[in-house]
């Protein structure tokens, strides 16, 4: 973690929208963090944040993260660099390869072409909350005994896909899986072994 | 003596078995820690304005306005003005800020004026008038023909008839000795002749001379049937999912301390030390994980050297500069095109007789790769011709496989065109050719009855060009493989602690084959103890030197030197151990967590207690191989595959779909059974990318890379890959051999065995790879005739 102390994780403290707009508005230290603005735009009023960097409060797995970043930062660099969360991989960085995969209120979507600070209010899940500890989640341990990794850049954005996707479809056919997992790129070639995690969950055999 | 040779089947608790990778855990939830993970506190972000021409002199750079911007760090320029540029991507200026988008900000408000070159990007067949390339050889000749893996051979050939026109000192010799190049290659150097180089226009070609064997006009005339066609695979991208790069820091004056995006830990101080100015003792490189290489991270890269040196400008601080996904494309390695006219014919009885090929292709500046032709196949008659050529694009690289599955494609292609023409069903056809098909023939063979039987061959086959009715087309394809993977040089020190931990220190890595898997196995297999109990250190340089994992040379590297280790280790442990069992040291055994009396396994210690009799000071040996003074030889060079492919055509569309394949293959003695097949089940989805989808599309009119992206570049998904079948040969016949790498051979035949599926589902060849819907319906539309490259 750094030192910083504006990217601690801060459990204790939901920081409301109300609050978010006053803490912008007191917040003189360098950098320099301005709130929005609001300019008219096609005859309509239309909240402008940055170019500066603006607090950003983030509920990632559970947590309430903040950080003072510029509007442009992804959603994934946010969660890579602000808080160390490095499992979601920048891989393709415009939303092709699904390497970055995380969960925004229960959906998976490509944190590389997520707005950091259009990610606020939502409730983000990413790799790190999905094993307990040193335990493994179910997925995770078919991962593992179907061996669906090789170099591992893409698992775990395989496995947060594949976790929802047995979520939704708890015995999918082999038409589901070809469907349900094809956000994904894997360079290796493991799409077997992934094929097979899901087979195995709908009971299945590997075709 | 030690008994160092691999153990019998009866003993061996886990070798060849089925086992989890050990680094699983790690990876599949998102702890796995790669360089491009790394995030120091204070970290900087490096990046670098890259030359938006494919050709072109530097004129001005002014990076005054990048260097006042608040936030940035330190700016250095790699190429001064004056420099001339030969490649779109090509490395400029290199800046360090606090944060990413101060350094995008930074590169913006950099003024370059380039004098912008005419540049040269096609790869289409070479011109019919091309001189051979005839006069001496130059150092840039000498370093192409390296860099693109020319047979020694070849290469000795061309130095001794050719002359070179630079003269080499102790200095380079010793380098080039450092890079790799063959005793035999800087023998001829040295006796070459100096011959002043020609003055003479520079031409993109590089024909070389035509090499003939036997009478090939002779065999041709009296074949019995000859067919021509055309065959090829046009450049792709290895498309690491992590891209190259590095960060690099400076703790002291003269250390750095440097995490990279590796295929090679232990080679990367010595070709960092010059370049930094700094002794490569005191050069630190780490790597726990490497997010994909496929042979293109081995050397150390100019943007590696200069992002030390804006960490250096900026005090030292850590500077991370990983390359964004365009850069990897235009500059972080490619596979050479490789295309070739052929001409090949058989006699009555099937046998073939004669083979001629006009090769050509490129892998950047320095020209093309060469493929070996006619592959695997040691056709009596020959006659071929490879013309290189050079274009304005970032260099080739090592592709998995280099060069392989280019020729498999010409050469497979070809046979089955000729055994078409012949009405003979390929795998019938090559059956009778496998007298000629090298020192693997017998495992062809064996491999092939595996493969009829896996895929359903013979009971599903037809001539070509499926004649049901309606659109769908199907058909099959089959082809074949061969590679080296003996294993490296590769040193260890295994240490056994008084409480009986267990721990290996290696300076190697892995790239996602299991080589930390297949260490731990083979400790934990000759000490009788569970995995668990094995502690591997790497991926640090600090530890005992082991070789770059290219070339599926890690495994039967690794292997060895942790095997005669831990045989040393378990032998002088026996040593500590026999008085207390009352029993001469030869006479113990290593097994189920004890040392025991063979004869009287009542007579055994638990491995903790008799780990304690070592004493105070750990038991420390060193592993090495390849090692004579303890033999034998724990690896082996060699192996042969087969696949083939089963295919689904819609004429209408053009669409291309796998059914299903099949892999046959053959790699020595197997460690871990469940990571050589996902070796295997990887290099068929990799293939079937690049036999369907890959190509990396070069504009003629900007010189740049139009598909330098996951959008526009296709790799396979998981739906793209049909039913898979995977065996792998063992036993007699195949164990003895010990351990041979297997990375590369699978990767080898998926192309050709798809383009001939394709074939005899549609009845005509499609002669370019990849076999995308619009080249499909251009094929049908010329009915096989090959006009147009």
């Amino acid at each position: 973690m750094k030192d910083d102390d504006a990217r601690q994780p801060d459990s204790t403290s939901g920081v409301s929208r109300r609050d978010f707009m006053k803490i912008s508005a007191v917040t003189a230290a360098v950098p320099l963090v301005l709130g929005p603005k609001v300019v008219e735009a096609a005859g309509e009023d239309v909240t402008v944040h940055g170019p500066g960097k603006v607090l950003v409060a983030l509920n990632v797995n559970g947590k309430k993260l903040t950080a003072d970043l510029e509007p442009r930062v992804t959603l994934l660099d946010a969660l890579r660099e602000q808080f160390d969360l490095t499992g979601a991989k920048r891989v393709c960085d415009r939303g092709a390869c699904g390497a970055c995969t995380v969960l925004l209120d229960g959906k998976p979507v490509y944190a590389c072409s997520v707005l950091a600070i259009d990610a606020q209010g939502t409730k983000i899940t990413t790799i790190e909350s999905m094993a307990e500890g040193d335990a493994l989640s179910p997925v995770m341990q078919a991962f593992v005994a179907h061996d669906a990794q090789q170099c591992g850049f893409c698992t775990p954005g395989f496995v947060v896909a594949t976790t929802h996707f047995l979520q939704q479809n708890p015995k999918p056919s082999a038409e589901d899986i070809r469907h349900g997992l094809s956000g994904n790129y894997c360079r290796c070639g493991t799409y077997d072994g992934i094929r097979a995690v899901a087979l195995a969950h709908a009971g299945g055999k590997q075709s | 003596m030690s008994q160092y040779s691999w153990p019998d089947p009866a003993t061996r608790p886990l070798l060849g078995k089925k086992i989890d990778r050990v680094d699983g855990p790690s990876k599949v939830s998102g702890k796995a820690k790669y360089t491009y993970d790394y995030n120091p506190q204070g970290l900087l972000a490096g990046k670098i304005l890259r030359c938006p021409y494919a050709h072109a002199k530097i004129k001005s750079i002014d990076t005054s306005a990048a260097e006042k911007m608040p936030g940035v760090k330190s700016v250095v320029i790699i190429q001064k003005p004056g420099t001339e540029i030969f490649w779109a991507g090509d490395e400029i200026v290199g800046v360090a800020a606090v944060d990413e988008g101060t350094v995008e900000d930074a590169l913006r408000a950099i003024k370059v004026e380039y004098e912008v070159l005419p540049h040269f990007v096609s790869d289409a067949e070479p011109p019919k008038n091309i001189s051979t390339d005839s006069g001496p050889l130059s150092n840039d000749d000498f370093q192409d023909m390296e860099e693109n893996q020319v047979p020694d051979e070849e290469v000795i050939a061309a130095i001794q008839k050719r002359g070179i026109s630079f003269k080499p000192d102790e200095k380079d010799y010793e380098s080039m000795k450092g890079m790799g190049v063959e005793p035999a290659v800087i023998a001829a150097l040295r006796k070459a002749k100096f011959v002043p180089a020609e003055a003479k226009p520079k031409s993109p070609y590089k024909k070389t001379g035509l090499q003939t064997t036997g009478t090939p006009d002779k065999a041709f005339a009296s074949a019995a049937a000859v067919v021509e066609g055309v065959y090829g695979v046009p450049c792709i991208v290895h498309v690491c999912l992590e891209t190259h790069g590095s960060a690099m820091e400076w703790p002291a004056e003269k250390e750095v301390v440097v995490h990279v995006s590796t295929q090679n830990v232990s080679g990367i101080a010595a070709q960092l030390a010059e370049p930094l100015g700094v002794p490569a003792g005191n050069i630190n490189v780490l790597q726990q994980n490497v997010g994909g290489g496929f042979g293109s991270k081995f050397s150390v890269d100019r943007w590696d050297v200069n992002t030390a040196n804006l960490s250096r400008k900026s005090a030292g601080k850590p500077v991370k500069n990983m390359l964004d996904r365009r850069a990897e494309f235009e500059v972080a390695g490619m596979r050479p095109s490789a295309y070739a006219r052929v001409k090949i014919a058989a006699a009555k009885d099937g046998k073939i007789v004669a083979w001629d090929s006009r090769s050509w292709g490129t892998g950047g500046v320095g020209g093309g790769g060469t493929p070996p032709l006619p592959y695997i196949f040691e056709i009596p008659h020959q006659r071929k011709q490879n013309t290189a050529i050079s274009t304005n694009q970032g260099s080739a690289r090592a592709w998995r496989a280099p060069n392989h599955p280019q020729a498999a494609v010409i050469t497979m292609g070809a046979i089955e065109d000729l055994a078409a023409k012949m009405n003979l069903d390929p795998l019938e056809f090559i059956s009778r050719n496998l007298d000629i098909a090298g020192p693997r023939a017998q495992t062809y063979r064996e491999e092939f009855a595996i493969a009829d039987d896996l895929m359903g061959w013979k009971k599903n086959w037809h001539q070509r060009g499926d004649k049901t009715p309606g659109p769908i087309k199907r058909g099959l394809g089959l082809s074949m493989h061969t590679w080296g993977g003996r294993g490296h040089n590769s040193n260890c020190d295994l240490t056994i602690h008084p409480d009986g931990s267990v721990e290996i220190k290696m300076g190697t890595q892995d790239l996602g084959t299991g080589a930390r898997t297949i260490i731990t196995i083979v400790a934990a297999d000759t000490l009788g103890i569970p995995m668990e109990s094995v502690n591997l250190l790497y991926g640090n340089n600090r530890y005992p030197q082991s070789g770059g994992s290219g070339g599926s040379t890690t495994s039967g590297g690794v292997t060895a030197s942790t095997r005669r280790a831990a045989v040393d280790a378990r032998d002088q442990l026996f040593a500590k151990v026999a008085p207390a069992l009352k029993a001469q040291p030869d006479e113990l055994e290593a097994a189920d967590g004890t040392v025991r009396v063979k004869a009287d396994p009542s007579r055994s210690l638990p491995w903790k207690q008799a780990c304690a009799k070592i004493g105070a000071v750990p038991l420390t040996v060193h592993g090495s191989n390849p090692d004579k003074a303890k033999p034998p030889d724990l690896t082996n060079s060699g192996v042969g595959g087969v696949q083939m492919a089963d295919v689904s055509v819609d004429v209408e569309t053009g669409i291309v779909r796998i059914n299903k394949m099949v892999a046959v293959q053959d790699c020595g003695l197997i460690v871990d059974m469940k990571t050589a097949m996902s070796q295997v089940y990887g290099g068929l989805i990799m293939g079937i990318s690049y036999a369907l989808y890959e190509e990396k599309v070069l504009d003629p009119v900007s010189g740049r890379v139009l598909n330098p992206n996951l959008e526009f570049y296709r790799l396979a998904g998981l739906s793209d890959i049909g039913e898979l079948k995977v065996h792998m040969m063992t036993g007699k016949g195949y164990d003895e051999r010990g351990v041979i790498g297997l990375a590369e051979p699978a990767v080898v035949s998926p192309g050709a065995a798809i383009s001939n599926a394709v074939a005899n589902a549609i009845g005509v060849r499609v002669p370019f790879l990849p076999l995308t819907p619009d080249r499909v319906l251009e094929a049908l539309e010329q009915g096989g005739a090959h006009a147009s490259v």
